[in-house]
């Protein structure tokens, strides 16, 4: 570790880990309530469940983010970081303000929950994956607004590389777009049209800045590639993120109220989103493939490798399969959607930030790389995760077409949970691939215990 | 080749092209909001439906359901439940859901509403289906 307040990403990496064990057990809840309806109803009814779920999919990679930035803007702009301290502090606040979040969703029931915080101050709450009470959503604006204070003012007393300001508009823009979540008109289709602001303008805009920017200086510590060429190929892949995605926010407006224009803006635009995933992939291969320096630690490259493949699958090729209008007009809102969330998410972010994790932390425990053995089975979790989310995702595109034929595209449409009887067999396929993905992230948290003791030669 | 592509030459399309689609964006969503009036059915909205609208967010229906598309993929889409249960068929299966459940299904839990809170809700519901959505969904079961 170059600067020793680096050591602060260390709790946040530690705690996203956590939260991801948390998202993933919830997950398998969810995917069992599909197939078994009544399952620990009504003691967590399929909303609460799925709420922990998402919910602690953001917190978790927000946690990664925040690990990501501590770790890489002191050592990227060569001083200290202006505050360890508030780092650790906002760190706890988060922390707590999560899991008190986690446990209000559990133990009261939601409209007590939104009654209890002031829901009826601001109403914020009840809109899908913003279901946060207020004071949550006001803790999330203080710990990004320290956060992003602590990290601008590290980088303006030290060197201001592309790779850190990449990083910094990605992060400003999170906290910028979030403030659209305390937008609530009565007007539905206005509540609607703003709520894409913080959804669409995350994971499909700011968010990829924070993906490439990670990527771009994972590449340049393990390959050794010249500076100059890693940082112009982030340019041009954030530029196609940007001119893609920002116009590509109108595949959301096809069938919510909005004017038919965003059918030919949304399908044209969002059709490119591809592109800048495509660029991703290629960029990491070629600059694997033109290292000047062989990392000991391989397997921070293979998840490097891994999330530009799987977020192009994802978030690019799933992606495209339904963002066509015409095509749309079928699957908006099936299982098509489902099976398109789940790859993205787990290509593109859950995977960079195991990817910074893997890389960061082993410096963070006082070493270059793990030992062989544990490279071994970090592999073997990359490998688990990574196939069981692929098996999951077809299962649930199998799911969504059949769904689409039986529901939405016959000339006798059947209801809707008939149709959902009728493809049950899928829902099981994927509980199972579930479980798989659970068991790779068993195999990767131990990972972290074995083996420590082995020197590594770098 | 590569060597007249720089990296600032880069950085300058990365900040004009993003300030420009933005820009864009900017337009085209004005331009909505000038025709949102005809599409979203504003000047109907009462406090209602407003009413009911908040109903449907505290109680987390988002969870289960989608609206317009939008939503979770557990429960039936509810954009255009009207035309599928009419109004009474509506408050009838909401006030009917058993609290524990119904033993190997999926089943909606029991809210315990007031007739006035069915009321609203089914009025927010009629008030949804109202909307211009270029006619999503396809058919009448969502």
């Amino acid at each position: 570790m170059q600067y020793k307040s680096q050591a602060v990403a260390k709790p946040y990496f530690i705690a996203a880990i956590g939260l991801f064990v948390g998202q993933i057990l919830f997950g398998l809840i969810l995917g069992l309530q599909y197939v078994l309806g009544d399952f620990l109803f009504p003691a967590i009814p399929f909303n609460v469940a799925r709420m922990v779920h998402t919910n602690l999919l953001i917190v978790w990679l927000l946690f990664g983010f925040m690990g990501g930035a501590y770790y890489m803007i002191p050592e990227e702009s060569e001083t200290e970081l202006f505050s360890p301290k508030l780092a650790l502090i906002l760190f706890w606040t988060f922390l707590v303000a999560g899991a008190l979040t986690i446990v209000g969703y559990l133990l009261v029931p939601y409209a007590t929950l939104a009654e209890m915080t002031g829901n009826n101050l601001v109403e914020t709450m009840g809109r899908e994956f913003l279901e946060q009470p207020l004071p949550t959503k006001l803790g999330i604006v203080v710990v990004a607004l320290g956060f992003l204070f602590n990290l601008t003012m590290t980088m303006l007393k030290g060197k201001k590389t592309a790779i850190s300001m990449v990083l910094m508009i990605g992060l400003w823009g999170l906290a910028v777009f979030f403030l659209f979540s305390f937008y609530n008109p009565v007007n539905v289709v206005l509540d609607k049209f703003f709520w894409w602001w913080t959804v669409h303008l995350w994971v499909e805009g700011v968010w990829e800045l924070i993906l490439g920017s990670f990527l771009a200086f994972v590449l340049i510590k393990t390959t050794g590639v010249d500076r100059e060429v890693i940082e112009k190929w982030l340019y041009v892949i954030v530029t196609l993120t940007l001119i893609t995605g920002i116009i590509g926010t109108g595949h959301h407006y096809f069938w919510i109220g909005t004017p038919e224009y965003w059918q030919w803006w949304g399908s044209i635009f969002s059709a490119l989103e591809p592109i800048p995933f495509f660029a991703m992939t290629v960029f990491a291969f070629n600059m694997v493939n033109r290292r000047r320096r062989e990392h000991p630690n391989k397997a921070a490259v293979l998840w490097a490798l891994g999330t530009g493949v799987m977020a192009f699958l994802g978030a690019g090729v799933w992606g495209f399969l339904h963002t066509l209008a015409p095509v749309n007009y079928y699957t908006h809102g099936t299982q098509i959607t489902a099976a398109h969330g789940h790859m993205a998410f787990y290509g593109a972010y859950a995977m960079v930030n195991l990817m910074m994790i893997s890389y960061a932390m082993p410096i963070l425990r006082g070493r270059a790389a793990n030992s062989n053995k544990s490279q071994v089975l970090e592999m073997w979790s990359f490998w688990l995760m990574t196939v069981a989310i692929v098996f999951i995702t077809l299962f649930l595109t199998a799911a969504g077409i059949l769904q689409v034929w039986l529901q939405r595209a016959s000339d006798t449409p059947l209801p809707f949970m008939v149709a959902q009887d009728k493809i049950a067999i899928f829902y099981w396929m994927r509980e199972w691939a579930g479980v798989f993905f659970l068991i790779g992230l068993i195999v990767y948290i131990v990972s972290f215990f074995v083996g420590g003791d082995e020197k590594e030669t770098a | 080749m590569s060597g007249a592509f720089t990296k600032s030459m880069a950085r300058n399309i990365f900040y004009g092209g993003t300030v420009f689609f933005f820009l864009l964006f900017l337009a085209l969503s004005f331009d909505t909001h000038t025709q949102l009036p005809k599409r979203d059915m504003r000047a109907n909205i009462t406090p209602q439906i407003a009413e009911g609208k908040k109903l449907w967010e505290v109680n987390n229906c988002i969870g289960c359901h989608t609206l317009l598309g939008e939503g979770a993929y557990f429960a039936p889409e509810l954009g255009n439940v009207i035309v599928r249960y009419g109004e009474e068929g509506t408050k009838a299966f909401i006030q009917a859901r058993p609290k524990e459940g119904i033993p190997g299904r999926r089943s909606m839990p029991q809210f315990n509403f007031t007739d006035d809170q069915l009321n609203a809700i089914v009025a927010f519901l009629k008030h949804v289906n109202s909307i211009n959505t270029n006619n999503w969904p396809p058919n009448s079961q969502g």
